[in-house]
């Protein structure tokens, strides 16, 4: 336990680890972890070396096929969505009539969902750097949500994926606003859990934004001053620039056709659909039943080979059409994009029945479900972790 | 223009994260200020195995002057690589370059660009320019170091008739000698400007170990402002030969010739480092920190930087993450997952996972 709680100490210095010689974060070579998770609690070291090598054979693959197509792909995607937004954006102009009102919301919805997710999330995690094109990197780009893109890419990429449903370590388990895992003590506020989650569903932008600020880091001290305030400004100066859009300048210019009122309902339905769905997409990755959750004592020595296991049994996809795939931004493939979160997304239904296939080899759980069962199941974890109670 | 700015901040509102440029390169692709871009109007072939490449700049280029470079981007299976060419065209005209097929990137632009494609441009930059004032001029080239000089001569041969300029270039055959023709035809039209063709495949390279060569092809080397542009070898036989010359000159006469003092102006074409061999590793240059680490062949980047006390970036530790992304300023890399050795000049590399190959330059 001391050395866990050395680690945790130590966090907050991570920038700077000049003068120790452990570094924090990084995985072990060889051995196992304290406890392996009781998933693959059959496992020995030997055969989760062994898996890891598969996997990242998987990896080499892709990376060797990746290329002019896959680039083709994303800039058609790009394409489309901003041809989306444009003609969105112009039919709720005016959305005085019903119908351009309705196709107006309808297209918009659709661009903003697609921007978010298979176009922003994936280049924020650097799916995209290899292309070397300084318009679709992930130190360029910003994204068409509240919170700014730097400030997400901290807790996203560095602290949710590489500590992934890390009970206490993971703050994506309940976003410090829901119990999500038996493990979180139950406090008498918890029944509120399904009626936060339901505000939480339309404005999920917003919680996403309070939550990238790290609250709770900062009031315990590892937040500095100086980093609190960056990010405060960073995020003020975004709130402003998406509000004055889609609240202010697009209903200003359907004045001019006498739809300003229809515009404004517009563009707040439309940001309403993308968060509802962004919500839904992303409880169904971490928090259906079968996706699990992890101690300390799970990643303390943790090799790439068990970090691997982790993602597998931590995270839950969902099955569908094609079309959903892309609408979800390919996190249906949850799984495969916790393996390789730099990896195009393009390329994860490729991967998928590779990925599955070794699970089955090697005994391990691969959660999967469509759509709505998968909803389902994570919405039944909200309202049961509202009452006190441990592990069934 | 201001107008035009005033008008794009306004309509930023409604396009923002994105800029109206954004929006607008779905009508057309060199519509962008943030990454200069140039149309392809036209190629010429030159030799087998070389081709001018003509384009139009977007906003944001700014007029070459004659012997002047400029990184030229382009994509390769969906990468973006960039090269540094040398301007042939004369100042005061749209850009052109002069490629020939050494590698990749050079093969690609020779053999496959048409009309109408788009190449990714950096501004034109480079001191190995004309001198400000008119002075007798001495042109070493050899090989496709005859385009920046090429940009010189025509700027200046036809438009000034006080120009004296002599060029000795070296090629293997007349077939491998760009702008043969052309070169011929210019010395023909204009009496104030000599060249020398060279054919390594007949007589052996230049021989710059004494003057005696140097002596017979222009026998006043000495009163003319040098220039020499080709391979390294070729640059460094003729930066010895000078400097030796200069220092006896120095000795024989300190005073008088003080204003016109022998001097030989170079442009390189390759500063880049070598990459190393295997899993060396080799001399990891922080430059903003000002701190040179040896580091071996598999220790990641942001472990040597951190254990030198550099202020690292840094995020998950295993290559997931990208926020421990930092620009390459020279040298090689090798990913430690891959294998793959891989850098250019400004690409931005994960160091948790790549180690040096050979000498490595951060930008931090």
């Amino acid at each position: 336990m001391t050395a866990i709680s050395d680690r945790t100490a130590a966090k907050s210095t991570s920038i700077n680890g000049a003068a120790a010689k452990h570094r924090p974060g990084a995985l072990a070579s060889s051995g196992s972890p304290l406890v392996r998770p009781p998933a693959a609690a059959h496992l020995s070291d030997e055969q989760v070396a062994e898996m890891g090598r598969e996997l990242d054979a998987i990896r080499d693959d892709i990376l060797a096929k990746r290329g002019a197509s896959d680039a083709a792909y994303i800039r058609r995607v790009i394409k489309i969505q901003r041809a989306l937004e444009i003609s969105g954006r112009a039919t709720l102009l005016v959305s005085r009539n019903k119908g351009a009102w309705v196709a107006g919301t309808t297209l918009l919805s659709l661009a903003k969902i697609l921007e978010n997710m298979e176009i922003g999330h994936n280049i924020l995690h650097g799916q995209w750097d290899w292309m070397r094109d300084p318009d679709i990197h992930s130190t360029t780009w910003e994204w068409d949500f509240v919170t700014p893109a730097r400030s997400w890419q901290h807790t996203h990429n560095d602290l949710h994926h590489r500590w992934t449903n890390v009970v206490g370590r993971d703050n994506d388990v309940g976003y410090n606003l829901l119990r999500m895992d038996a493990d979180q003590p139950w406090k008498p506020h918890n029944l509120g859990n399904p009626l936060y989650n339901a505000i939480l569903a339309p404005i999920f932008e917003w919680g996403i934004a309070i939550y990238d600020l790290e609250l709770a880091d900062y009031q315990e001290g590892k937040k500095s001053k100086d980093s609190m305030k960056r990010d405060l400004k960073a995020l003020g100066r975004k709130v402003v620039t998406q509000f004055t859009k889609d609240y202010a300048a697009t209903p200003a210019v359907a004045m001019l056709t006498g739809s300003g009122k229809q515009a404004l309902y517009g563009t707040l339905t439309a940001n309403a659909v993308r968060n509802v769905w962004a919500h839904a997409v992303i409880f169904c990755g971490h928090f259906p039943e079968g996706a699990d959750t992890f101690t300390e004592e799970m990643v303390e020595g943790e090799t790439r080979g068990d970090w691997y296991v982790r993602q597998m049994i931590g995270s839950a996809n969902i099955s569908g059409s094609k079309f959903m795939h892309l609408m979800t931004g390919n996190l249906s493939h949850q799984i495969e994009h916790h393996l390789f979160p730099d990896l195009p997304s393009n390329r994860y239904g490729e991967v998928a029945p590779k990925v599955q296939e070794i699970c089955k080899r090697y005994g391990l759980p691969y959660t999967t479900g469509p759509l709505l069962k998968q909803v389902g199941s994570s919405w039944a974890k909200v309202f049961k972790l509202a009452l006190p109670g441990k592990k069934s | 223009m201001i107008r035009l700015r005033k008008l794009a901040r306004a309509a930023s509102v409604l396009t923002t994260p994105l800029a109206p440029e954004d929006v607008l390169a779905l009508f057309n692709p060199v519509f962008s200020a943030r990454q200069l871009r140039g149309v392809v109007t036209q190629v010429v072939p030159e030799t087998a195995d070389s081709a001018t490449i003509h384009f139009r700049p977007g906003r944001g280029w700014k007029a070459h002057k004659a012997g002047q470079w400029a990184r030229i981007g382009v994509e390769l299976d969906g990468v973006r690589h960039w090269r540094s060419y040398s301007l042939s065209a004369p100042a005061g005209q749209d850009p052109a370059i002069t490629v020939s097929d050494v590698g990749a990137v050079s093969g690609v632009l020779v053999r496959q660009t048409k009309p109408g494609d788009v190449l990714f441009l950096a501004p034109p930059q480079g001191d190995f320019v004309l001198p400000e004032h008119p002075r007798p001029l001495l042109m070493l080239t050899a090989g496709s170091g005859i385009t920046p000089v090429m940009s010189m001569v025509r700027t200046l041969v036809p438009h000034r008739p006080d120009a004296d300029v002599v060029l000795i270039h070296s090629a293997r055959t007349p077939q491998d000698s760009i702008f043969h023709e052309e070169l011929s035809e210019l010395a023909d039209q204009f009496p104030n400007f000599r060249v020398t063709h060279w054919y390594t495949g007949e007589h052996g390279r230049l021989d710059f170990g004494s003057t005696a060569q140097l002596e017979e092809l222009c026998p006043d080397w000495r009163q003319r402002a040098a220039y020499a542009c080709g391979p390294e070898e070729f640059l460094d036989d003729a930066e010895a030969l000078w400097s030796s010359e200069a220092a006896a000159h120095e000795k024989a006469a300190p005073g008088p010739f003080a204003a016109d003092p022998i001097n030989l102006i170079i442009e390189r074409f390759n500063t880049s480092l070598v990459g190393g061999a295997g899993h060396d590793g080799g001399l990891v240059t922080f430059e903003a920190s000002d701190r040179e680490v040896e580091a071996d062949g598999n220790t990641p980047l942001l472990d040597v930087g951190e254990d030198a006390g550099v202020l690292m970036p840094s995020g998950c530790r295993m290559g997931i993450c990208h926020s421990c992304l930092l620009p390459l300023r020279a040298g090689q890399v090798r990913d430690l997952r891959t294998g793959e050795v891989h850098g250019e000049p400004g690409q931005l590399i994960q160091t948790c996972v790549s180690a040096a190959a050979g000498p490595v330059n951060l930008d931090i």
